[in-house]
């Protein structure tokens, strides 16, 4: 009963939430000074042309009454056109999530493996050098963003050693046999391994770049928990039953020592998604924030809006997912 | 074990120092920057365009750090873009402190109707990307310093806020607040003397962690050429335009990233080394 009151209660204020963004968005870019419909036409276009496509586009109603039309579109699943590329807001839209969504869960992946592997060495090589070092390189890790990791692996990848792929999301000569936009998943699911290969070779970078802090944090919160974990008496009953320290911190310390740091994930994989913005056009990569970004340069403000809110659900809805997962796992929330 | 521990404050000690150092540095380099630079930042020499750094092959010893491809000296511009990163970092992180930090006293100590409204705002600044909303902002507002440091208040005052509730609303339930009201103090003067006081290390830890931030926010407006002008020197500037042209001159990226990647690894450092001086169990 008290989860599904705690269900409930969260619905309700996420649904607030994305309503504060979405009033928000639709007013703050309505104030943008440069007229998108003057930017569209040739520049001979006459004063009544403009108003003409302004009537078009709906720009001519007041803000509240355009923010109540919009409104009942969104509810009916209509996010308007874009003004810069003519076609349906949500459809560009969707194209585009799935390579975002590809580029973040890759990075989710990398971070996890990253974070875990250095806090179960650290762990098992507790005061020792090899610890020190991980901790100086985690704490060099998180001081640094995603930004500036990315332009780094660029130079040191892309250029001094020019391993990897530094722009974009496929060798655009390939001949693609895909019917779906999760590239990297199809290709998986066909087979084709060597498009899979190239696909890994543009991705590999920006989603290190994105990586790099997230794995810092796992790292630093697996190792404090395993360590305290490492005290206790099943741990130590274990190891006298003559397990190995390694098996020991496998099997008996980690699996009660991974719940916080799940948690943690959970809402740092949000401000990962976010950092895709500003990664995917350092990496000219094909996805959802560069196409924001363009948008916004275009003044193309369905298309701004369009993105944003899905921005806000994706973030939401990951956050609500963690809560509701916790409070299903946390005995004491379940029960409360 | 315990010279263990010894040697690890000890470490940590040098990295606070180092960085602490290099900022220093920094706001030298700032405020004398018209004497230190060797050239004119904006001066353009199509002649020289894209020359390398001193110690490579056609280098022109005039200009240390090589040039871009206009031939602007790549030193000078790094020297000059200091003033810009500095004031936006010191400007812009002490007024999202004192607006984020207001609010987060605000919403956690007095509660009731201030905390509903502040949470839910905090709730629906947590679900933009904030990358893209900055860069959102700075469409709207126009382009320039101000607009800069508008954006990243804008924006980047629920990191004060969030932190400063929760630690008010901590403060508030202990016996030290109690026994203040008891002797009759008023709720603002107890706020005012005794629970910002005691919040106060937080403060000056997120407000370095901030300017860190705002160095950061700024290089990565410029690079999507939506900072200042494009002619105005800043770090962020200079690595966009590194960036397409890394095949040809890797200069023009290199020096103002590692720059970049020193000042935000310093204030970060510096903020995390003060956070473990102020916490009384690590101490």
């Amino acid at each position: 009963m008290a989860l599904f009151q705690t269900l409930i209660l969260r619905v309700i204020t996420t649904a607030v939430t994305l309503l504060g963004v979405a009033v928000i968005v639709f007013f703050v870019i309505r104030v943008v000074p440069g007229n998108p419909i003057a930017m569209m036409l040739p520049p001979g276009a006459t004063a009544e042309d403009i108003a003409n496509l302004t009537a078009i586009y709906g720009l001519d109603k007041s803000i509240p009454q355009q923010f109540l039309i919009w409104g009942a579109g969104v509810l009916g699943g209509d996010f308007g056109t874009s003004i810069t590329l003519k076609q349906p807001v949500l459809e560009l839209v969707l194209g585009r999530l799935p390579a975002t969504l590809e580029l973040s869960v890759l990075a989710l992946v990398m971070a996890i493996v990253i974070g875990g592997a250095a806090a179960l060495t650290g762990t098992r090589l507790r005061e020792t050098r090899v610890e020190g070092g991980i901790d100086v390189a985690q704490g060099m890790a998180l001081s640094v963003p995603d930004f500036l990791w990315g332009l780094v692996l660029i130079l040191v990848f892309g250029v001094l050693v020019p391993v990897f792929q530094i722009s974009g999301r496929v060798t655009p000569s390939l001949q693609l046999p895909f019917v779906s936009d999760f590239y990297l998943l199809e290709s998986l699911l066909r087979l084709r391994f060597d498009l899979t290969l190239d696909l890994l070779s543009h991705m590999l970078l920006p989603a290190l770049a994105l990586a790099i802090p997230l794995a810092a944090i796992i790292g630093q919160l697996l190792k404090q928990s395993l360590k305290e974990t490492m005290h206790l008496d099943y741990v130590t009953l274990a190891r006298t039953q003559g397990y190995s320290e390694a098996k020991v911190i496998w099997s008996q310390a980690l699996p009660n020592a991974i719940l916080p740091t799940l948690t943690l994930v959970g809402v740092q994989f949000t401000f990962l998604i976010g950092g895709t913005v500003i990664i995917e056009r350092l990496f000219s990569y094909e996805g959802l924030g560069n196409m924001a970004i363009d948008a916004v340069i275009n003044r193309d403000l369905p298309l701004i809006q369009g993105i944003v809110i899905l921005f806000a659900v994706i973030f939401t809805g990951v956050n609500l997912l963690v809560d509701l997962t916790y409070a299903a796992l946390n005995p004491r929330l379940r029960h409360g | 074990m315990a010279d263990g521990r010894f040697e690890v404050r000890r470490k940590a000690g040098l990295r606070l120092w180092l960085s602490a150092a290099w900022l220093i540095l920094l706001v030298i380099v700032a405020l004398f920057a018209p004497y230190l630079a060797p050239k004119d930042p904006l001066e353009q020499d199509l002649f020289a365009g894209r020359l390398p750094p001193f110690w490579m092959q056609g280098a022109d010893a005039a200009f240390l750090l090589g040039t871009d491809s206009l031939g602007r000296d790549v030193l000078s511009r790094i020297i000059f873009g200091t003033r810009i990163a500095l004031t936006v970092a010191v400007i812009s992180a002490s007024l999202t402190c004192l607006v984020g930090a207001a609010l987060g006293l605000l919403a956690g100590f007095y509660r009731g109707w201030a905390d509903v409204v502040v949470s839910r705002f905090i709730d629906i600044w947590m679900a933009f990307p904030p990358v893209l909303f900055s860069i959102l902002l700075i469409a709207v507002i126009g382009p320039g310093l101000f607009s800069i440091i508008a954006a990243i208040v804008v924006i980047d005052w629920t990191r004060f806020a969030r932190v400063i509730r929760a630690e008010a609303m901590t403060q508030g339930a202990m016996d030290y607040v109690a026994s203040a009201r008891v002797a009759g103090r008023g709720r603002f003067g107890i706020l005012l003397r005794e629970i910002l006081p005691n919040v106060l290390p937080i403060i000056v830890v997120l407000l370095t962690l901030e300017m860190g931030i705002a160095v950061i926010v700024e290089a990565i407006l410029s690079f999507v050429n939506l900072s200042i002008s494009t002619d105005d020197p800043t770090w962020g500037g200079m690595i966009s335009e590194g960036r397409t042209s890394i095949h040809q001159a890797w200069w023009v990226l290199v020096f103002p990233l590692i720059t970049l990647f020193l000042t935000v690894l310093s204030f970060s450092q510096l903020g995390e080394g003060l956070k473990n001086r102020f916490d009384p169990v690590l101490r």
